[in-house]
């Protein structure tokens, strides 16, 4: 067993190694860096694009999925669930062909359709983490005197946090995925290198817009969860 | 001084209203524990919990040291009542500190105050703030975790506490030692403490005072002896148990039945002379000492009768002594142990203090009964 892992540990930097031999003996690193100047520019875009809509959604989702937590929303907050559930099966391209049709083509109805996306989980994440605070938490807070908005503040937040912290990287995931078909309704974004490069058969466009795409996707999952592992308290962190 | 006049709550329920409290009144004199007895769905909870309005009452006033309650507001009532529930409720995103600090912090005392406060508290149950301060609740036992839920409810020192089932979640063992600190804690802080219990011999251990639940309606309140001794009526003899007489034995120590004045004499002193004694009480043992008047064994009267020998010479070697503060519960024990009908009882320094009988023990537990038909 230990002797296999240490030939796995061993294969891993030797393919890669290889893999990069090839690469650069193909020529498709020259044919890559061609798009040099288009992938700074098509970069920024998409960055933009993510950041944006990602951003809208945090704003906006986890406010609404406070507010659906609410004692006072208790009887309307599972049929709004329910359709966030329901939101959440249509397929993205779908949401964003729909999002062209009411909004037209360009920046707005990209920036929409992705912030449609990666809305539900933060919501449904919200939600859930600050439904599933035990009831004993609330009813100590309650009985030492402190009142409903720090105890959502100060003990349910907290405690739901990495519940939520899930939700957004889920969101944001999704979001980095979707963002190159923003290209097909005119939004911008990486998308343009890739589904042309596809349309020419040109592998080196292709990989020029997939490449930075991969690499921004596990970048920004990374990002979120070293916040994660960092901004959620030790107490409750299950990762530290 | 809690004081409930005629407190009722209704809940209204698809099957119509419910009588969860009906029409309590009673008084918890200042600095005394009072424990809330009753099987599950009796109203314990609900009337504790209307003392801090978790629970909203449907009638009646709730005086605290003789104020009307309904004149402060929710915030203010609960930052001056302490706390305390069985799933204890520590906030596991905080540190033991933080979680020390919440009602002083509420109540806008210094930080620095408010910390002090918290390591001496950890203190006081014995919990090395060093070690405790930044830790986090998961990463204390149960135990200790109910210690920082029973100390965060003292943080703010108020003069009022209420106790849900404090110690319900605690295995048996833990839980006794937890008893009992808190009983010593008690003893100097002297707090108003009112204690949701479903365990006799709980309420027995802790109470000053026990008010028996039945059905929304108090059906004994008065001292564990007197409802052990004397229940009210059918319910409450069933719910304290057959063995209630037995369940009196922990209410009363060693020290309260022993016979100070039972035939005693030093290990030089002369047989003869603990025979004489001896007849005088009545006995027919005499506990004998050593030099520093610690028990070391007995004689029999009538071994000692005409013996010339020195007391400590024919003595027989003590089976066991108990101490004065141990509860007649243990005495009894160490008597069936022994197979024996009295035992020497020593003070805190080991010093004899008299020695308590089996005779003794059930005329202190039947004391109260011949008062009961005096009167």
């Amino acid at each position: 067993m230990r002797k296999t892992l240490d030939l796995t540990k061993a294969a891993v930097p030797l393919a890669t190694f290889a893999l990069g031999l090839w690469v650069a003996a193909s020529g498709l690193l020259d044919q890559i860096a061609a798009y040099w100047e288009d992938i700074v520019y098509l970069t920024e875009q998409h960055m933009v694009l993510v950041a944006a809509s990602g951003g809208a959604a945090i704003l906006v989702g986890i406010p609404v999925g406070i507010w659906l937590s609410r004692p006072s929303m208790e009887r309307y907050a599972e049929y709004v669930m329910q359709v966030f559930n329901i939101g959440t099966t249509i397929p993205t391209l779908a949401v964003i062909a729909l999002s062209m049709t009411l909004l037209g083509i360009g920046f707005a109805p990209a920036f929409f359709g992705l912030f449609v996306a990666s809305l539900l989980p933060i919501v449904r994440n919200t939600y859930a983490g600050l439904l599933a605070v035990p009831a004993h938490l609330k009813e100590a807070a309650t009985g030492m005197g402190m009142r409903p908005l720090v105890i959502l503040w100060r003990v349910e937040l907290p405690n739901a946090l990495y519940v939520v912290f899930s939700g957004v990287r889920t969101a944001l995931a999704i979001n980095v995925g979707t963002t190159p078909l923003a290209f097909l309704i005119g939004g911008g974004g990486l998308g343009e290198l890739i589904f042309t490069g596809i349309d020419l058969m040109d592998t080196g466009m292709l990989l020029a817009g997939a490449v930075p795409v991969a690499m921004l996707a596990v970048t920004v999952d990374f990002l979120t969860g070293q916040s994660q592992l960092r901004l959620v308290p030790k107490g409750v962190n299950p990762l530290r | 001084m809690i004081r409930l006049d005629k407190l009722t709550k209704i809940f209204e329920t698809p099957n119509g209203p419910v009588v969860a409290a009906d029409k309590v009144s009673m008084e918890v004199p200042k600095g005394e524990i009072c424990i809330l007895l009753g099987p599950s769905g009796c109203g314990k909870t609900t009337a504790l919990k209307m003392i801090n309005r978790l629970i909203p009452l449907t009638s009646g006033r709730i005086l605290i040291d003789g104020q009307d309650t309904a004149k402060l507001n929710d915030v203010e009532l609960r930052r001056n009542i302490g706390y305390v529930i069985q799933q204890i409720g520590l906030f596991p995103n905080m540190t033991i500190e933080e979680n020390i600090c919440v009602v002083p912090k509420l109540l806008g005392w210094d930080m620095k105050k408010a910390r002090k406060r918290a390591a001496e508290l950890l203190d006081l149950v014995a919990l090395d703030p060093n070690h405790f301060l930044r830790r986090y609740p998961k990463e204390l036992s149960g135990g200790q975790q109910q210690r920082v839920g029973v100390i965060r409810a003292l943080a703010a020192d108020p003069p009022v506490m209420l106790m849900d089932e404090p110690f319900g979640a605690i295995d048996p063992i833990n839980r006794e030692v937890i008893q009992d600190e808190f009983l010593k804690m008690q003893s100097e802080l002297k707090k108003t403490i009112m204690f949701v219990s479903h365990d006799i011999d709980e309420a027995v251990k802790m109470g000053d005072k026990i008010a028996i639940f039945r059905a929304g309606k108090i059906e004994q309140y008065d001292s564990p002896d007197n409802v052990l001794a004397h229940p009210a009526n059918r319910f409450v003899a069933d719910f304290v148990g057959a063995d209630r007489t037995l369940k009196r034995l922990r209410l009363i120590s060693a020290g309260e039945v022993a016979d100070a004045a039972a035939p005693v004499i030093g290990a030089h002193g002369k047989a003869s002379e603990a025979a004489a004694m001896m007849r005088e009480h009545g006995a027919a043992v005499a506990v004998v000492t050593d030099a520093d008047h610690h028990p070391v064994g007995y004689v029999r009267i009538e071994e000692a009768e005409g013996s010339g020998a020195a007391a400590g010479e024919i003595a027989h070697p003590l089976p066991a002594t108990v101490a004065a503060g141990a509860d007649l519960r243990a005495v009894v024990s160490e008597m069936f142990a022994h197979d024996t009908m009295w035992l020497a009882c020593v003070d805190e320094t080991g010093r004899f203090a008299g020695t308590v009988t089996q005779p003794a023990v059930t005329r202190a537990l039947g004391e109260t009964y011949r008062q009961a038909q005096a009167a």
